[in-house]
């Protein structure tokens, strides 16, 4: 992560594991810089049930403030967006903001924000799975990237390759994700930040040249 | 390595109904299954298939039945208040004895009622879905995997049989993600199209796919002779999973995503010491009402487990036939219950059993 950047847009295919990659970006950031401000966004207006909404008491506890859409998990269906989202973007604040987007094209609702974005400065991780049916070949995945800058009027400055089969998840499958991530970064000329993993499934995993993030599942659990 | 992919319930029907040749989709958004209107418009075209964003759920209901009367497989998808809406068209497709599959990710009504998930469609599913003495097939699946599964089942079964099938799942279902492997799904045989309106080119007589019969004793005579493939259906295709029933004092009954959580709370209700088992439907219709049956010899009492006011529980009910009393726990509104409060409702009827 770049710390002169503020602004943090996370983005990718449905169902990539974004929500999980921005809740831990940001938790690791403020237990890196505890000063700091920190926000949480959830401007996902097209995932009507799994979504960072889900974890605002346990950012709070960890001093991120969380920035949602009024009708996050409610019976409301329309695609709503927090009214608050405008202060992060504003000139004089000093708040390190992630924004969790929705899914594919629903990328759009940052289009209006773009210029306001571009001017504070910002990085946008595109997160990819090789277990995600698209895009598990590296040039779908390369032109989804595409249509969400398209759709956002910003543009992708890396990878992050979350690639997971859920609770089945196993450290070769990976390991066996690796080729692909440095397929997708090559396809897309983008740097590959890291690779992320649910630690409590795999534990500790290691390879030559390869940086990995260890994160804790916050998907809401029902049964 | 796994084969598998991960996907959420909607994709894994999605990916499915295409794995098995259907290449034909017409639907119009609601949300929560939106994501397969999504999926097929991405797919389809690229497999030499067609998805179709119709005007209404009334329009989608019609292609899916003139799709299924050229002899394609074909499928349609909405939630709860779009099925209403297709329910005309449905009776239709059950008069002609057309296959198709329809899929309801349900969520919380009446009226609009809310995009969160439910289970309250069971009655309109099983009994009163359009007019007229009729029969859907009704799987229900309970993971992304069976959503998968269950769809290639249900082509299968509704060519078989000649019947519109559905699978009734949920909001929380469709949206969730869970590893699927499509290298597994079991195939049945199934007859050719022979009745299929799709042009004789000269060379045999013309097929004709109609619910209108102008003579009231043909008319009875072709819903009889329908309701004796509804009896073979009934014999041969009930389907559950029985899970510790063998010793069970209270024998839990539930389907689809609210079956998980009572596994968890019946797992910890062992954990005290309590028998407890589950019957879990995976067919609806036909509803698995020997499996309870026989559970019932040994069961001192039932509970079923529904994201509604309690519907499943008349099936329940009358498969139990005074056995055990059949008792009720559940949650609307697009609330869904935890393992906690079934756990409570289990620790009840012990006390109540051992008083």
């Amino acid at each position: 992560m770049q710390k002169s950047k503020r602004i943090k847009i996370i983005c990718g295919h449905y169902g990539s594991g974004k929500t999980n990659v921005a809740v831990n970006l940001a938790l690791l950031y403020k237990k890196r810089y505890p000063s700091a401000k920190v926000a949480l966004a959830d401007v996902d207006t097209v995932n009507p049930y799994f979504r960072a909404a889900d974890n605002a008491k346990e950012l709070e506890s960890a001093g991120i403030h969380p920035i949602l859409p009024e009708f996050a998990n409610t019976n409301v269906d329309i695609p709503s967006l927090p009214a608050e989202l405008y202060s992060i973007f504003s000139p004089d604040s000093d708040t390190v903001s992630f924004i969790d987007v929705g899914g594919d094209d629903g990328a759009a609702a940052l289009g209006m924000y773009s210029d306001l974005i571009k001017e504070c400065g910002y990085e946008m991780i595109y997160v990819v799975s090789k277990y995600r049916p698209l895009i598990s070949d590296p040039s779908a995945a390369a032109d989804l990237m595409h249509i969400i800058e398209e759709a956002s009027h910003l543009k992708c400055t890396s990878v992050v390759n979350n690639s997971s089969i859920g609770a089945e998840t196993t450290k070769e499958d990976i390991l066996a994700s690796l080729e692909y991530a440095h397929k997708v970064s090559e396809e897309c000329s983008l740097p590959l930040l890291f690779t992320s993993y649910y630690k409590d499934l795999i534990g500790e995993i290691r390879a030559e040249g390869e940086r990995f993030f260890p994160m804790k599942n916050v998907t809401k659990q029902i049964f | 390595m796994s084969d598998k992919v991960l996907m959420k319930g909607t994709e894994a029907i999605a990916q499915a109904a295409i794995e098995c040749g259907c290449k034909y989709y017409f639907g119009y958004p609601i949300t929560p299954q939106t994501e397969l209107s999504e999926y097929m418009a991405k797919k389809l075209p690229k497999v030499g298939g067609l998805c179709l964003q119709a005007e209404s759920e009334v329009a989608a209901i019609n292609m899916t039945l003139g799709a299924a009367a050229a002899g394609t497989r074909v499928i349609t998808s909405s939630s709860s208040p779009g099925i209403s809406l297709k329910s005309e068209g449905i009776s239709y497709m059950a008069g002609c004895d057309l296959p198709c599959v329809i899929v309801n990710v349900q969520r919380g009504g009446p009226g609009l009622g809310g995009i969160q998930p439910s289970q309250q469609d069971y009655y309109q599913a099983t009994r009163g879905v359009g007019h007229g003495d009729l029969r859907l097939l009704v799987l229900a699946p309970s993971s992304v995997q069976e959503m998968a599964t269950m769809t290639v089942e249900a082509f299968d079964l509704a060519d078989i049989y000649r019947i519109p099938a559905m699978i009734l799942c949920d909001g929380a279902l469709g949206q969730m993600m869970e590893p699927v492997d499509f290298n597994s799904i079991p195939r049945r045989e199934t007859p050719e199209k022979d009745w299929a309106a799709c042009g004789h080119k000269g060379e045999r007589k013309k097929n004709i796919v109609n619910s209108l019969y102008i003579d009231p004793q043909v008319l009875e005579d072709v819903v009889d002779e329908r309701y004796k493939r509804y009896d073979i259906i009934e014999e041969n295709e009930a389907r559950c999973e029985e899970y510790l029933t063998e010793d069970a004092d209270i024998v839990l009954v539930s389907f689809g995503i609210t079956a998980r959580i009572c596994k968890t709370a019946i797992k910890a209700a062992r954990e005290a010491g309590i028998k407890v088992g589950l019957i879990r439907p995976i067919t609806l219709w036909p509803f698995p009402k020997k499996n309870i049956a026989a559970v019932a010899d040994n069961a001192k009492a039932f509970l079923s487990v529904e994201m509604s006011k309690g519907q499943m529980i008349d099936d329940v009910r009358l498969a139990v036939n005074g056995k055990a009393p059949v008792h009720f726990y559940g949650r609307t509104g697009g609330m869904i219950p935890t393992p906690e409060a079934v756990l409570e409702e289990i620790k009840k009827l012990h006390a109540e059993i051992n008083a």
